[in-house]
């Protein structure tokens, strides 16, 4: 359960982040919020044997981090953190997909191994690209960008009150897990039941807990409609920002890199 | 100034699930009176202080707040006039900062949005908190959530301020800041608490429930007196009125 608490600080931690100020964080939330995506999607599209092409992407994080001031280590924690998900999704790719498809220096190399460094190579990237976004911006900043970019209020509220009581829910959870293991001795009474039971509970707390935010907000004339403070404005340098680097996404996506680079020494050396 | 009455008449609420939680129930609070609501747990404290926002309609009986009864026309005039500070601060804050809380309500009362600033910066100042303004509200101490939480109230301008517990989950500290606070304000304060010392030093008069009806109600100071009452409804008198219990001298 000390897990739970921990990854509770660390939600903590990324927000702390995002509340400094750097070149970075000044840049207009749409434009990171759109940026991030394009990196995503030109990350994930490419056929799954593919690394070489790879390589570019991760130019981003190497310029951002530095410049938003992300301890890249706290950034390398959590992606070894999450990397068993991918391994997970990934193991078994070179089990199936045994066909050879190069050799490097003798030593033949199948699909599948291909494919599965592949895997790892993109889910790095995009925890990467979501991290950087998420400790630059801050969840408030995400949210009223994704309002601007036109997504139904509905959805930019739902999350913003979802981040907001992410941390009221989990901390309360924490004290009735602590609760719960110092009265639990040698593992009894941490089976299914009790943990049954302890959700429901939770359950119960989040659905009063509810109630009582909405009497608060009606009793301070709510009626539907959530006002953002901070006005919009898209600089120049920030449509700069987006511009350059989707295209610079883009040109990776369909130009092999790494291997042109490779046949232009090739080239020069013969 | 008559706007700042509140009047409860002949009021019963019965819960769905069957329990009745006040019992015809008549109170009449006037201009400037700052009021203590004491009693056990479940005497009905909250119930009675959801009816006065309007969040609870009474089962029978009336509720007005200044010169109008409380309907559905009436609502947004009376929850602007009415404040009510939660007893759980984290549910009263829920926007991502502290400003942008504050400026919920004035923001929903349809302000422009200079006097949303001044307003916002105004209650800020007044609690003493204008550095927590761009801080998200999760992590604050408890104390500062509490001031917090009645400066998002204080911006709305309200003439009469309702607090369920203030200083409830506060230091010594915390809870002689908040008491200090409150004692500056001029607005009509109804105050449901278990802290008997507060109420004496900020209520001139007390109001006992008592499984849902009024046990009583008068001076503070006579309230506390009454012993036989006092033990009846589950309450002590106040630390500050026992004997010192090192000396067991009386003050």
């Amino acid at each position: 359960m000390a897990e739970t608490a921990r990854s509770f600080y660390d939600l903590k931690y990324i927000d702390t982040l995002s509340s400094l100020d750097s070149p970075v964080h000044r840049i207009d939330a749409r434009a990171k919020l759109l940026t991030t995506g394009v990196f995503i999607v030109c990350a994930v599209s490419f056929p799954k044997h593919e690394i070489s092409a790879l390589i570019p992407y991760f130019l981003y994080p190497a310029v951002i981090v530095p410049a938003a001031r992300i301890p890249a280590r706290y950034l390398m924690e959590r992606a070894a953190f999450l990397l068993p998900f991918a391994v997970l999704i990934g193991i078994f790719n070179p089990f199936y997909d045994r066909e050879v498809v190069m050799s490097v220096s003798g030593i033949p190399i199948s699909g599948g191994v291909l494919s599965f460094v592949s895997i790892l190579l993109r889910f790095v990237l995009t925890i990467l690209a979501a991290l950087i976004l998420m400790a630059s911006t801050g969840f408030p900043g995400i949210c009223s960008g994704l309002e601007k970019l036109k997504i139904p209020r509905v959805f930019s509220v739902q999350l913003m009150m979802l981040h907001r009581y992410l941390f009221v829910l989990a901390s309360e959870a924490v004290r009735m897990a602590r609760a719960r293991q110092l009265r639990s001795f040698g593992g009894r009474g941490t089976g299914i039941a009790t943990y049954g039971s302890l959700i429901g509970h939770l359950l119960l707390r989040t659905l009063n807990r509810a109630r009582r935010i909405h009497t608060a907000m009606l009793s301070r004339g709510f009626h539907g409609e959530f006002h953002q403070g901070r006005p919009f404005r898209m600089r120049l340098s920030d449509a700069a920002f987006t511009a350059a680097w989707c295209s610079a996404f883009i040109t990776f996506r369909f130009v092999d890199l790494p291997q042109a680079v490779g046949r232009i020494i090739m080239g020069a050396g013969s | 100034m008559s706007h700042h009455i509140v009047e409860v008449r002949n009021l019963t609420h019965t819960y769905p699930d069957g329990t009745t939680a006040i019992k015809d129930m008549s109170i009449r609070i006037t201009h400037g009176e700052s009021v203590a609501l004491v009693g056990a747990n479940g005497a009905g404290k909250s119930t009675l202080l959801l009816h006065l926002n309007g969040y609870l309609t009474p089962g029978s009986g009336t509720v007005r707040i200044g010169d109008y009864p409380l309907t559905k026309e009436t609502l947004r005039e009376a929850r602007r006039t009415v404040g009510m500070i939660f007893q759980d601060a984290d549910d009263q804050l829920f926007m991502p900062t502290i400003y942008e809380d504050v400026a919920f309500g004035p923001h929903n009362l349809g302000l422009p949005r200079e006097e949303v600033e001044k307003r916002v910066n105004d209650a800020l100042s007044r609690m003493g908190i204008e550095h927590l303004k761009k801080r998200p509200p999760y992590h604050l101490s408890a104390g500062e959530k509490r001031r917090a939480a009645i400066a998002t109230v204080l911006s709305m301008t309200p003439d009469i301020l309702v607090l369920d517990e203030p200083t409830t989950g506060l230091d010594p500290r915390g809870r002689r800041q908040i008491i200090s606070l409150l004692r500056e304000f001029t607005h009509t304060k109804i105050i449901a608490t278990h802290d008997l010392d507060l109420v004496l030093d900020l209520c001139t008069r007390t109001i006992v429930l008592h499984e849902g009806r009024i046990r009583a109600d008068g001076q503070t100071g006579a309230i506390f007196s009454d012993l036989d009452l006092l033990d009846e409804c589950c309450l002590e008198k106040p630390l500050s009125m026992q004997g010192c219990p090192l000396c067991g001298r009386q003050r």
